[in-house]
């Protein structure tokens, strides 16, 4: 029997499922699609797991992303925490002596600043997607080739083109232009990743001091092409890590580690829960003006969790102790 | 005549005791909701700052109640506020609303007509009447702000926080049912003695955020997302850098000689930013400096999209971030924020905060100082 810890990220575009051992090194990883279905691909994900995975023993479970709380109330977390703790603790442990920290997802970039092990500083994109994914991927779709040869297509451009990166919507049409110019395809993604480094820069990584070891995750840094732009951008070597799809889950993972060792007890409810119905409901409360849009979240027949009501009437009549996300 | 006015924090707590007590019928907007925000997003310029869109929803609820007039302050300042009154005249015009907008403004258009205006909607024509009952609706300001910051300083210490809440919500739907500065203020004393019943954690010490920004977003809770009840969750005492009633010193109370405090917050900014770049963008920049220097552990500014003068001031904050070593969070609002990305940032933000302590704190181990 090997004792392991589950990391869960539950982000808008990806869930990722982690189990770590005593050591922090990755024994299992699983890269799902949450295709606006976190429960059941959730669970989808943790069937597979335990089909795959025999002879262990959970002894702790964390999770992460934008659906962390929800992920946290069907699996019964240990560790709740956000995206950019999570990331930065899993740089951390697999590049040591990291410092700078870029990391682009599908709905957001970030970057955060380590020194001496801590994080110091972040940033995270505001109110704009030129620099994430999801534009990636359809700018791809545009040109008409997969995404996963993008990266291969930039590294062969010998002149590359200037896109105007600064909104998703105006990239997209100055990409138009230069096709309609008869640019290569290769310029053509060529100027696309040097146009998403140099929004980065500009936006994320505006004002903040960028040392090296720079360590890239997140589903960009599988993109060679943008690995490259970033380089030439700042001059310096960019390191991926073997796990950068997943480091979020790992980084929660460790955490999870960390806390229950220490506690000796895990909430985690059993790999079971992949077999019971999990259901959501909301209905708007009218009591007050608020008309805030209460949700429910069912096991079976059992409310095992209320969320979302500004005053706390409903969260409250339930026993729970995760009020920070009413 | 029955009175309306755009919410703004607690400012209209004040109004309605104000207004009341000078005999007037007063119609509250409804709190401002997501449906206030529709409204106003949906009869408002695209592009126009969050606050107007708020203000058009508040309207037109208030209008659907009953209101026929809506009483706002103007200001002649370089900032998208000061067109406020005619922008929100001309939408209303065209929805096709019949209803009298007055204005106090500085009186750039003679004294004459700012007393015509005011002696319209306070229903009296005597100074002393007005004076007396001004006194007295800054008191009720005063001790609802009071309230609010003690409110913020139990939750970050509080045992069980929900019950924070549940004393402040009761308080602010009681409002509706009061009238007059008298039963106002009885109501701010009740809420008062209960919450100093809630239990605390005594040895624990919070750590300090201070909240900067432009001062709609930060004195309305709708509009921030609730931040101050969300940071004391996390066990954050927050201080804001303005407050409606901190805005009645610097333009009324103390007109025209500006207040002390203003003038103090302006030579702080003095070395980032030495001249006014409208709305709050100076004084954004002075209280980032004197936060810092009262040791604060973080700073978090708020600003609506497309603010101009607060996007000067975030150009400074990171210069600010360096000289003084104190983080700060940029936060921009607008109605396609999302709550779960803003949260993420906050709770971030403060492991961060956390981190930082430990670390000061294992040194001081180290070094014994």
């Amino acid at each position: 029997m090997k004792t392991c810890y589950l990391g869960v990220d539950v982000g808008s575009v990806s869930t990722n499922l982690v189990l770590i051992d005593e050591n922090n090194d990755v024994i299992y990883k699983k890269y799902l699609r949450t295709q606006g279905k976190p429960i059941e691909v959730l669970k989808k994900g943790l069937n597979e797991l335990s089909k795959e995975m025999k002879d262990i023993e959970i002894k702790g479970a964390g999770t992460t992303g934008s659906g962390r709380h929800l992920a946290s109330i069907v699996l019964g977390a240990d560790e709740v925490k956000n995206e950019i703790t999570a990331h930065a603790i899993a740089s951390i442990n697999s590049v040591p002596n990291a410092k700078t920290i870029v990391e682009i997802g599908g709905q957001d970039s970030k970057i955060i600043i380590v020194r001496d092990g801590i994080v110091v500083d972040f940033a995270m994109n505001t109110v704009c997607a030129a620099g994430t994914g999801s534009f990636l991927d359809r700018q791809a779709d545009r040109l008409g080739i997969h995404i996963s040869e993008f990266g291969g297509l930039a590294l062969n451009s010998k002149n590359p083109v200037r896109i105007a990166g600064r909104c998703a919507v105006f990239a997209e049409s100055d990409m138009i232009h230069k096709q309609q110019l008869g640019h290569s395809q290769e310029d053509i993604a060529k100027g696309l990743c040097d146009a998403l480094v140099r929004n980065y820069l500009s936006n994320v990584g505006k004002g903040k001091e960028i040392l090296g070891d720079i360590v890239f995750q997140g589903g960009v840094a599988a993109n060679i092409g943008i690995k490259r732009a970033f380089e030439e951008a700042l001059n310096m070597d960019v390191i991926v890590p073997d796990n950068y799809d997943v480091m979020g889950a790992i980084g929660v993972a460790i955490l999870a580690s960390d806390k229950t060792k220490k506690t000796g007890v895990t909430k985690f409810k059993g790999m079971n829960i992949a077999n019971v119905d999990h259901k959501v409901r909301g209905f708007e409360c009218q009591d007050c003006a608020n008309i805030c849009e209460v949700i429910e979240i069912m096991a079976e027949d059992d409310i095992i969790s209320r969320y979302g009501d500004k005053c706390g009437k409903w969260t409250n009549s339930l026993e729970i102790t995760d009020r920070t996300m009413i | 005549m029955k009175i309306t006015f755009p919410h703004m924090g607690n400012t209209y707590v004040a109004a309605k005791a104000l207004l009341e007590d000078l005999g007037n019928e007063v119609i509250l907007p409804p709190k401002c909701s997501k449906k206030t925000l529709e409204l106003g997003t949906k009869y408002s310029p695209e592009n126009i700052c969050l606050p107007l869109k708020i203000n058009i929803g508040n309207y037109i609820e208030s209008i659907e109640k009953g209101a026929d007039t809506i009483v706002i302050t103007g200001s002649c300042g370089p900032c998208r506020f000061g067109f406020y009154p005619l922008l929100e005249q001309e939408i209303l015009r065209d929805l096709g609303y019949d209803v009298d907008l007055v204005t106090f403004d500085q009186p750039q258009e003679g004294i004459i007509e700012l007393i015509r205006r005011v002696t319209k909607v306070t229903n009296t024509k005597s100074p002393y009447k007005i004076l007396r009952s001004g006194i007295k609706a800054k008191k009720v300001l005063d001790e609802a702000d009071n309230l609010i910051d003690f409110s913020n300083s139990v939750r970050a210490r509080a045992i069980d926080k929900f019950k924070v809440d549940v004393i402040i919500n009761k308080f602010y739907k009681d409002i509706e049912n009061v009238y007059g500065v008298k039963e106002i203020l009885r109501l701010i004393e009740d809420a008062r003695k209960e919450m100093s019943k809630i239990k605390i954690d005594k040895d624990f010490k919070p750590m300090r955020v201070g909240i900067i920004g432009e001062i709609y977003t930060i004195i309305e809770p709708f509009v921030n997302l609730e931040i101050e009840k969300k940071l004391g969750y996390l066990g954050i005492e927050v201080n804001k850098s303005l407050s409606p009633s901190k805005w009645v010193d610097f333009h009324l109370a103390s007109f025209p000689f500006r207040s002390k405090e203003e003038k103090r917050t302006w030579k702080a900014a003095k070395p980032y930013l030495e001249t006014m770049v409208g709305g709050h963008g100076r004084e954004t920049v002075g209280n980032a400096v004197m936060y810092a220097e009262e040791g604060y552990d973080g700073l978090i500014q708020i600003l609506p999209l497309t603010c101009m003068p607060e996007i000067v001031a975030e150009s400074i904050m990171p210069t600010i971030q360096n000289d003084y070593d104190i983080p700060i969070l940029t936060l921009v609002v607008d109605e396609m924020t999302g709550e779960s990305g803003y949260l993420t940032r906050i709770e971030a933000f403060v492991d961060l905060l956390k981190r930082r302590r430990e670390e000061i704190g294992s040194e001081d181990l180290l070094f014994g100082s």
